[in-house]
């Protein structure tokens, strides 16, 4: 399962959001995706979902034109896991879990047997099948988060898109999350997660790209690509990398 | 890489919603018991068991062993009447929970897209041109219809969110034919249209004929049975259009077929009964109580507990006083305090 984009431009009305963008993601690969706020990160993961359709260029998700797809065979390539979020009604996990396997539903029908087994299977491997019965909304960030890469898991789809997973986490949960990620990653799925913290880049991702005025700043490995210079010129921000035995650690130079 | 201990915080402990399926079963015993209960009681008494045994024998030869006034009570009076109440207490709550499910809100109501002020404007019209039972009946209908398509079609083509977009035509177009409907009353003839006016829109089962059971029953099943079917698929729904997208969901299409079905059964059943508030706001509600906000529960839970507690309520208002409460009345008198009782309490289950 890979994703390539080839020359990928989107404006809003007047304003350019994306201009030629070109990048891809193969088999098994962590990409996480840096740039500062409004640069971007979320129209690009729009397009490859299909929820903005007027961009130009192409996106090939197994070879095969995004634009050729319906939602329903898209689901079957792509997974979203959004950041946690509020929802009108509260359901319980299993139930959330559950909905990640709709595509497989028929219309007319309501998930059976085969489908719970996926949506019990999936909270297994992330831990969490203690949660099961449990009322999605009164969950801490951290779980909701794991339920929703759960239902990305009973989505059965071999492709992730997360946006900015972590955002609304602590300290100690967004370590939780991303771990999982990676282990995911070690499976074979392929992962396109944005992020605000270029340390998470280097401690988890395969590849790194960055984005600043809708345009690819770097693209490759995260241990040549984030470098001090990258950083400021995304952030504005003076760093030094500090090479230690768990990886290069970027610290603010106050 | 160091393995650090897990760090989750949690917060709740208590599983929820289980045994749905068995919950469901107990509500659709009470209607059955509900319904046979309601034959029994008025003005004319008539034992359940005879009540019973004058059903059946419709179906089934049976020993006679009532009197032909009970028969005729049962049978031409109270069981026209019955399946009225069940019918729209039932589709007034289908269509309230679908509503909740494509606006994303749980204090959505069957009228939200002006439903109920297009029938009522076409009722108010039906009655000033001096129309049959019949003709008011139709004018309602075919009111109620028109007014919700002019309201999704103007939604459709305003930009912004569709949803938002449905809601502002809502509340636009359900006030203009508001407005037509205060015109109507002020030019009608004070001495018998304006208050057939006014009594049409407080609602009533009173006169309900097996003619217009049929004749609504058709609009119902069309719409019920379609929802019904796509119940799970209004879950997906209620998460917001672009994560139900990313799940596969053709979302336009299915809050388009949500919309029009529902709007159906609403047309259908406000027609043949005036205006009756509240049931599809607080039945919805208190199923979300009982079985949880899984539509592949709540949809049916709504349905039950909508006929059962709008025959209790038809009971009452035919059996209270002497003189008949337009059960449009009653179900605010006992929805509103209800409603109120429903969100003051702890919250348990959700």
């Amino acid at each position: 399962m890979s994703i390539e984009i080839r020359n990928l431009s989107f404006a809003y009305s007047l304003r350019d959001v994306l201009r030629d963008v070109s990048l891809c993601a193969e088999d098994g690969q962590l990409l996480a995706v840096l740039g500062p706020n409004g640069v971007g990160k979320t129209t690009l993961f729009r397009c490859i979902l299909g929820l903005q359709q007027q961009y130009k260029g192409n996106i090939f998700i197994d070879e095969i034109d995004a634009h050729t797809l319906t939602p329903r065979e898209l689901a079957h390539k792509i997974a979203y896991i959004p950041q946690t979020h509020g929802i009108a009604f509260s359901y319980s996990v299993q139930d959330m879990v559950l909905m990640g396997t709709t595509h497989q539903v028929s219309s007319m029908g309501v998930p059976k047997q085969k489908e719970l087994d996926a949506a019990n299977g999936a909270l297994e491997k992330l831990g969490i099948s203690h949660l099961t019965y449990h009322n999605f909304s009164k969950l801490s960030g951290g779980e909701q988060q794991l339920v929703l890469i759960a239902r990305a898991l009973a989505q059965n789809a071999k492709t992730l898109l997360m946006d900015e997973p972590t955002a609304s986490l602590d300290y100690g949960n967004q370590s939780l999350v991303l771990r999982q990620v990676r282990k995911l990653a070690d499976d074979g799925y392929t992962i396109l997660l944005s992020t605000h913290n270029p340390q998470h880049a280097i401690w988890y991702a395969d590849r790194a790209v960055a984005l600043l005025n809708g345009t690819i700043a770097a693209f490759g490995s995260p241990d040549d690509v984030v470098d001090a210079a990258l950083i400021e010129k995304l952030y504005g921000v003076t760093v030094r990398l500090i090479d230690t035995a768990q990886g290069m650690l970027i610290s603010p130079v106050i | 890489m160091v393995t650090r201990k897990r760090h989750v915080g949690h917060i709740d402990t208590e599983p929820i919603y289980v045994g749905q399926t068995i919950r469901l079963l107990v509500l659709g015993a009470l209607l059955f018991a509900t319904f046979l209960f309601s034959f029994s009681i008025g003005r004319y008494g008539v034992p359940v068991k005879e009540v019973i045994r004058i059903l059946l024998h419709k179906l089934i030869p049976i020993q006679q062993t009532w009197t032909t006034e009970m028969e005729t009570v049962v049978i031409n009076i109270r069981l026209p009447r019955i399946m009225m109440a069940s019918l729209v207490g039932c589709a007034l709550s289908t269509a309230g929970a679908s509503y909740q499910g494509v606006f994303q809100n749980p204090m959505a109501s069957p009228d939200i897209l002006g439903a109920s002020s297009g029938a009522a404007f076409g009722a108010a019209l039906a009655i000033l041109l001096g129309g049959s039972t019949r003709m008011i009946t139709f004018a309602a209908f075919s009111s109620s219809l028109v007014t919700v398509m002019a309201v999704y079609f103007i939604a459709q083509r305003a930009p912004g969110l569709k949803v938002v977009n449905l809601i502002l035509a809502g509340i636009m177009v359900g006030s203009l034919f508001t407005a037509g409907t205060s015109y109507i009353k002020l030019v009608a003839d004070p001495s018998n249209q304006l208050p057939a006016i006014t009594y049409w829109m407080m609602g009533s089962f009173s006169g309900s004929k097996l003619a217009q059971v049929a004749f609504v029953v058709v609009p119902m099943a069309l719409g019920m049975i379609p929802l019904l079917l796509i119940r799970w698929q209004i879950n997906i729904l209620t998460l917001g259009d672009d994560e139900a997208r990313t799940l596969g969901i053709n979302t336009n299409r299915l809050r388009m077929i949500v919309i029009l079905c529902a709007t159906l059964i609403t047309a259908a059943s406000v027609s043949v009964s005036g205006m009756i508030g509240w049931v599809g706001l607080v039945i919805p509600h208190l199923s979300r109580k009982m079985v949880g906000n899984n539509y592949r529960y709540l949809l049916p839970a709504s349905m039950i507990t909508g006929a059962t507690f709008l025959l209790i309520v038809d009971n009452v208002s035919r059996n209270l006083l002497a003189v008949e409460i337009p059960i449009g009345i009653l179900t605010a008198f006992i929805g509103a305090p209800f409603f109120i009782y429903l969100i003051a309490k702890q919250e348990k289950t959700i």
